[in-house]
């Protein structure tokens, strides 16, 4: 099985409903093609993923390499699957993600349940690579598969009321074995002001390396602010409102000195309990890893703007 | 063989091999094992193992006591040095770890994190209250310091408290494993208050626990 994924004629691209199927497998492993990044045969994605159809959006890259498909999908902060950083790759296996739904809600025009098909129609999906950030001072460089966060909320419609929109993940302790335990306040919620939800940089998540997005990082719908640190970019999403008042999202009410609703990225502003002045690179070699954080995760030109007049040591 | 000659020629070197496989597991897996992987993070793997591992150590330590009184096997006490000394031993991996391969030998953020991180702080006190334990474990220091070496060596009831407060501390949210060995150590501590309250109320002249310990 291949594990590169092939560039299509837009004729030929498989329309948005069957993106999950295994048809778009066997489409994928017919069809030739060159791959948009040059990836060794242990970096991309693993035989038994399933490709996506997309182009590169050479806009928004980065320097530094990529990290690995391996790091990318097996250190991962998921709770919902536990809570050390190898859970989620162990527990989220069996989790199915179809069929998926999305409830829209609140200050919209367009309300209502929307499968993931619902979601995706009409949307073209593009490569994106994007350093992501943790709050615990360790990132990753990940090329994202997805499309603008923005496409997808201006056809819900949200009034002139919609400050923010807020995000729910799935809560279902049956198929997300970490949600026995009270160790957040499930569900896990997430928010954003409207202007950073419109921001072009934010980008809902379908798939990393080509292929479909691993259960662990958030199958099949995340969010992706990579200017933000890691927890606002909530996964496996199931729920959007649009609302009036800033959202109570779930690290910033579990330790409200700690987490911010903002959580800009900020070398400046450390936290608590460790500096943020500088981050680890996953993957890097020993002795070579440990380097600067950029302010607003080196996004701050496209982004800072959104801040102005903002004191970031208190909103942060 | 006789006591002293089991524990000499057999069970003080199992104890050995078992202090040391955990060292050998980490250094294979840091030199790229792959049936000792440590994972995309093997710097936070070796910091965590090590720090996991010295306080596992400590424990032992700590329940060399009671379990020689309540199992009456009052030998265990001849395999307590090397527990502590591997307890040591971990800590100071552990402080290597973080120093080398974490900051990078970043020394002003090793400042920074021992003046302004309260879990760094109290870590740091509990490495460096190790120090002296470590340098008096000798027969000799033992000789030398005879009554105070008791009492110096009540220090790691501190040091104990210290490195578990310390892993409590660390844990972003999920403080189920720290709590399980704050459990264990207040078991432990609570064991040696009991018994000190129960000696004290003992008649004289009756068999008085030894203290020592």
């Amino acid at each position: 099985m291949p594990t590169r994924v092939p560039r299509i004629a837009p004729s030929e691209i498989t329309p948005p409903e069957v993106y999950f199927s295994r048809r778009t497998l066997l489409a994928g492993a017919l069809a030739a093609g060159v791959s948009t990044l040059a990836r060794g045969a242990d970096e991309g994605a693993p035989a038994g993923t399933v490709p996506l159809h997309y182009t590169a959006n050479p806009r928004y890259a980065v320097s530094e390499a990529p990290n690995k498909y391996a790091e990318i999908a097996g250190y991962n902060n998921f709770y919902e699957f536990g809570t050390d950083k190898d859970d989620p790759s162990r527990n989220a296996r069996a989790f199915r993600t179809q069929p998926w739904s999305v409830r829209v809600d609140g200050e919209a025009e367009v309300r209502g349940t929307f499968t993931l098909e619902d979601i995706l129609r009409g949307q073209s999906l593009e490569e994106r690579i994007y350093r992501f950030r943790c709050v615990e001072a360790w990132s990753l460089v990940v090329p994202w598969v997805g499309f603008p966060l923005a496409s997808l909320l201006a056809r819900f419609k949200p009034t002139s009321r919609a400050r923010y929109v807020e995000f729910t993940t799935l809560y279902d302790p049956s198929r997300m074995p970490g949600q026995r335990a009270a160790v957040l306040d499930w569900p896990y919620v997430e928010g954003l002001r409207m202007d950073e939800a419109m921001h072009p940089l934010t980008l809902m998540v379908v798939g990393l390396y080509g292929v479909v997005l691993p259960n662990q990082d958030g199958a099949p719908l995340r969010l992706i602010v990579p200017w933000k640190y890691g927890f606002k970019s909530i996964k496996s999403i199931v729920k959007i409102r649009f609302s009036e008042t800033q959202p109570r999202t779930t690290w910033n009410l579990a330790a409200p000195n700690e987490y911010g609703f903002h959580a800009n990225v900020n070398p400046a502003v450390d936290h608590p309990r460790w500096s943020q002045a500088t981050e680890r690179r996953i993957g890097a070699p020993f002795l070579a890893a440990r380097r600067p954080t950029l302010p607003f995760n080196g996004y701050a030109d496209q982004v800072a703007s959104l801040y102005r007049g903002m004191d970031l040591r208190r909103d942060f | 063989m006789n006591v002293a000659q089991r524990y000499r020629y057999l069970y003080k070197p199992l104890v050995f091999v078992a202090g040391i496989a955990p060292l050998a597991w980490l250094v294979c897996g840091a030199t790229g094992a792959p049936w000792a992987s440590l994972g995309p993070d093997p710097v936070k793997t070796l910091e965590h193992e090590c720090g996991k591992t010295a306080l596992n150590f400590l424990l032992l330590t700590l329940a060399v006591t009671p379990v020689r009184a309540l199992l009456g096997v009052p030998q265990l006490l001849r395999l307590r040095r090397m527990l502590g000394l591997f307890a040591f031993f971990y800590a100071v991996a552990h402080f290597t770890v973080y120093l080398v391969l974490d900051l990078e030998l970043n020394w002003p953020m090793l400042g920074a994190d021992i003046a302004k991180r309260p879990y760094i702080t109290i870590g740091f006190t509990a490495l460096l209250l190790l120090v002296p334990l470590a340098a008096t474990s000798t027969n000799g220091m033992m000789r030398r310091l005879g009554r105070r070496w008791a009492s110096l060596h009540r220090l790691v009831y501190v040091v104990a408290i210290l490195g578990v407060w310390h892993f409590y501390w660390q844990v972003k949210r999920d403080v189920r494993e720290p709590l399980v060995y704050a459990g264990i150590l207040a078991l432990l501590l609570l064991y040696r208050v009991v018994r000190a309250r129960s000696a004290a109320r003992a008649p004289r002249g009756a068999a008085a626990p030894e203290l020592t310990s």
